[in-house]
């Protein structure tokens, strides 16, 4: 079971979105569970299965860019680690 | 509390019209669209006890009927995350009692950013209330490669689609033509839940009963709400919900949590999913690829570089714009009030009636107006930063600088606003969404150093350093440490405020960066105005009456005629002066400086022309004090020591940087927290922060030998 976990995201290489670097994009594996903050992030669209790209990060460095269903969200670094992006 | 606000006068029609409730995603261009609707004939108040504006105006059919409209500040969803959203929820559901529900809904839907729109487009829709769908900004989305299949829309959804690009008056006919229909459809489409879902929704709804006048539809998409918590954010004076029905809907929760684990992420993925199919039907891509203006735009604005020097050319024109370019009409406001003055002494015979005239009423006037250049230019600016999208990138690059102190990027214009007046910046905090930050905002704008404080400032320096080239340098570092001092304790209570009263659940900060846009001058012009009307109303009243009340405080009771007794020492103020002189005493104030502290409520460059009077000192204005800090430097107490040492003018002048002195201040607090709560508190901690620094300023310095 561990092995296959580990198989599994060598291969797809999830990451979190924190994690990205600028210009890559990918399909989101998972967001935060049940919370009023992780409810905003799913209504605004960002749900296991969308794709989004890491557009930059701020210059200096915090917050993030990206991009999903058409349009630009800016999230903090510390929001943006919650989420997981199977990359590539 | 602030009296609700009277719905407009309507002309009687030949029957009631319906009233329109306009929604939308923030940034989809809602208030263009509602300002064409509507033009001038608006009305802004609050919804009682919250501090969300209630925008109402009155939008002519193409026959010429007047048509009620109101306008709802900008969600993302039906459930509420914030007070604004929330406000949304309670006033389409009929729970506000200050507020009739809408009869009809325009939704607005940013047709380049479909599907994100259509999620709360949809719920909207499932309300059930005859809808006319609006696509805004057609114009973006070809440009973007999307065709949209209005026709095909319509259908779908079983509702009237208008095109339409507000910000040039295009499709406004149409929604005219639609809103005046009679037979507007009610909306019959419904997004499939989970069939455990269906029946937790329908004991809830069955709870509810007959609450309210709710139809099915609506009944059911309270129920939806209270299952998925998007009603716990109740703004405060809306109708509580059927207890009865709350504890179904907590009972069904937990059933959903054990035998569905992530129902509600469920609910989220299965709308979009469905928009998904709609998109697919409707939308054509004509011209995929290609980056879109926008991130072209971009890749220069928030670049590590370029950003920060565009950033700082525009706070530079912001802040040149209000702190220099507004002197002018500042000056001129100064002249004609002064020129009103003579006009009036000069048809009036001398005596009290004359004084009330002049010195209270008039000097109140033009007390109120004197802020409307900085008002009017601050807002146009952030009228045309919101309006062509910069605003959120401005946010965007100083997140993280005023995220340092708990604060938010959107907190960097109000504070550098309040270097020219703490008034217009505080105004400039409705940017602002979070309550939490707004509110920590608030409570330290009053910190920078505005330009009020600066005569002060001037006037004691003067006193406190030579003249010459050496003092010139001293001078201006003197000035540039108290400067700092002030933004030092800006941003030190900033994070205290944030990590103690106003700490809480951090609502996230996720920021849309909307596409760039051509803003409608217009409507940032009518913006403009509205803020204008706003603080002449709500605080220009305020204002004028303490003014009135100050001039009475400091004109009465009269001196006998020839006595040589000065008229402000003799009067109510100046007795309290003299009356708190031994609370002062420990910063090295005597009565005299305690009359110029309390008169400087009234503004604090006012502290300058009150010493003036209370030495007799003739024909000083701040711009030339140089008599008057003669006079000052040669004043001595009673045991033959100078009043104005060097430790009395410093531990003065860190009490100014500190003093929240300006009841203009406290007045636009009022309206914008809605509450005397918070500018009373506000009030209290600085004065308090302000009498502690100076204590410790001038007992140190005495203790260390420095008199």
């Amino acid at each position: 079971m561990c092995d296959f976990y580990i198989f599994e995201h060598i291969m797809k290489k999830v990451r979190k979105l924190s994690e990205m670097s600028p210009g890559e994009s990918g399909v989101v594996e998972n967001v935060p569970g049940k919370s009023g903050f992780a409810s905003r992030m799913q209504e605004m669209g960002l749900l296991p299965g969308t794709v989004i790209r890491l557009v930059r990060s701020a210059p200096l460095g915090d917050p993030l860019e990206i991009e999903l269903r058409g349009y630009f969200l800016s999230m903090r670094r510390s929001e943006a680690s919650l989420v997981t992006v199977a990359v590539g | 509390m602030e009296p609700a606000v009277q719905p407009l006068e309507v002309p009687a029609a030949d029957a009631r019209s319906p009233v329109y409730a306009v929604v939308g995603n923030p940034n989809c261009g809602k208030t263009t669209l509602f300002n064409a609707l509507t033009g001038l004939r608006q009305k802004v108040g609050n919804y009682p006890g919250v501090t969300v504006e209630k925008k109402e105006g009155t939008c002519f059919s193409q026959h010429g009927n007047p048509i009620p409209v109101i306008d709802l500040p900008g969600a993302y969803s039906l459930s509420a995350r914030s007070m604004d959203e929330a406000i949304v929820q309670e006033v389409l559901l009929g729970l506000r009692p200050d507020t009739a529900r809408p009869d009809r809904v325009i939704c607005i839907i940013d047709a380049s950013n479909l599907e994100r729109n259509l999620f709360f487009a949809t719920q909207v829709v499932e309300l059930g209330l005859p809808i006319i769908l609006v696509l805004n900004m057609m114009d973006v989305a070809e440009k973007r490669g999307y065709r949209i299949d209005a026709a095909k829309l319509e259908k779908i959804l079983g509702i009237p689609v208008v095109s339409c690009q507000a910000h040039k008056g295009e499709g406004l006919i149409e929604l005219r033509l639609a809103m005046s229909r009679k037979d507007l459809p009610a909306p019959t489409w419904r997004c499939s839940v989970p069939e455990l879902f269906s029946a937790a929704m329908g004991e809830v709804q069955e709870r509810l009963g007959e609450e309210r006048g709710w139809s099915a539809p609506q009944a059911c998409a309270v129920a939806g709400l209270l299952l998925g918590e998007g009603m716990t954010h109740a703004a405060p004076g809306a109708h509580p919900i059927n207890p009865e029905a709350l504890q179904k809907a907590r009972e069904w929760q937990l059933k959903l949590d054990r035998e569905s684990p992530g129902w509600h992420s469920e609910l989220v993925a299965a709308r979009y999913a469905r928009i998904g199919e709609i998109c697919r039907e409707v939308v054509r891509r004509t011209d995929p690829g290609r980056p879109s203006m926008t991130e072209r735009i971009d890749g220069v604005m928030l670049h590590p570089l370029w950003g920060w020097t565009i950033l700082g050319g525009v706070m530079g024109c912001l802040f040149f714009s209000i702190f220099s370019l507004a002197e002018y009409p500042m000056n001129w406001i100064e002249r004609g009030t002064a020129i009103a003055g003579n006009w009036i002494g000069s048809i009036m015979p001398p005596g009290e009636l004359h004084n009330l005239i002049v010195d209270g009423v008039l000097a109140g006037v033009g007390g109120v107006v004197i802020f409307l250049p900085q008002i009017m230019m601050l807002f146009f600016f952030i009228g045309l930063l919101e309006a062509t999208g910069y605003m959120a990138r401005a946010a965007f690059i100083l997140d993280r600088l005023m995220g340092r102190v708990g604060l938010q990027g959107k907190s960097f214009i109000p504070l550098l606003s309040s270097f020219a007046c703490a008034v217009p910046g505080i105004m400039a905090t409705r940017t602002i969404e979070s309550p939490k930050d707004r509110l920590a905002t608030i409570m330290v704008a009053p910190f920078m150093t505005c330009s009020a404080r600066l005569p002060v400032y001037l006037l004691m320096i003067a006193a406190l350093v030579p003249t010459g080239e050496a003092g010139a340098l001293q001078k201006a570092g003197l000035l540039l440490l108290l400067y700092s001092l002030g933004t030092g304790a800006a941003f030190c209570f900033a994070w205290l405020f944030k990590s103690t009263l106003l700490k809480g659940e951090s609502q996230g900060h996720l920021m849309e960066l909307p596409p760039y846009r051509m803003p409608s001058l217009n409507s940032v012009l009518m913006e403009m105005l509205q803020r204008v009307k706003i603080f002449l109303r709500r605080a220009g009243t305020i204002i004028l009456g303490v003014s009135i009340l100050l001039w009475f405080m400091m004109s009465y009771p009269k001196v006998e005629e020839g006595s040589a007794t000065n008229q402000l020492s003799y009067s109510i103020a100046g007795r309290i002066g003299q009356a708190i002189e031994p609370i002062m005493k420990p910063l090295g104030f005597d009565w005299k400086i305690d009359i110029g502290v309390l008169a400087s409520f009234a503004a604090r460059e006012v502290f300058v022309s009150t010493m003036a009077i209370i030495y007799n000192v003739e024909g000083a204005d701040p711009d030339n004090t140089g008599r008057l800090v003669s006079v000052l430097r040669s004043q001595k107490r009673a045991d033959g020591r100078p009043v104005f040492t060097p430790l009395t003018c410093i531990s003065l002048m860190v009490f100014y940087v500190f003093a929240l002195q300006c009841m203009s201040t406290v007045a636009v607090v009022k309206r914008e927290t809605n509450s005397w709560r918070w500018p009373i508190f506000q009030l209290a901690y600085m004065t308090a922060l302000a009498y502690t620094a100076s204590l410790i300023v001038f007992q140190t310095g005495r203790f260390l030998g420095f008199d």
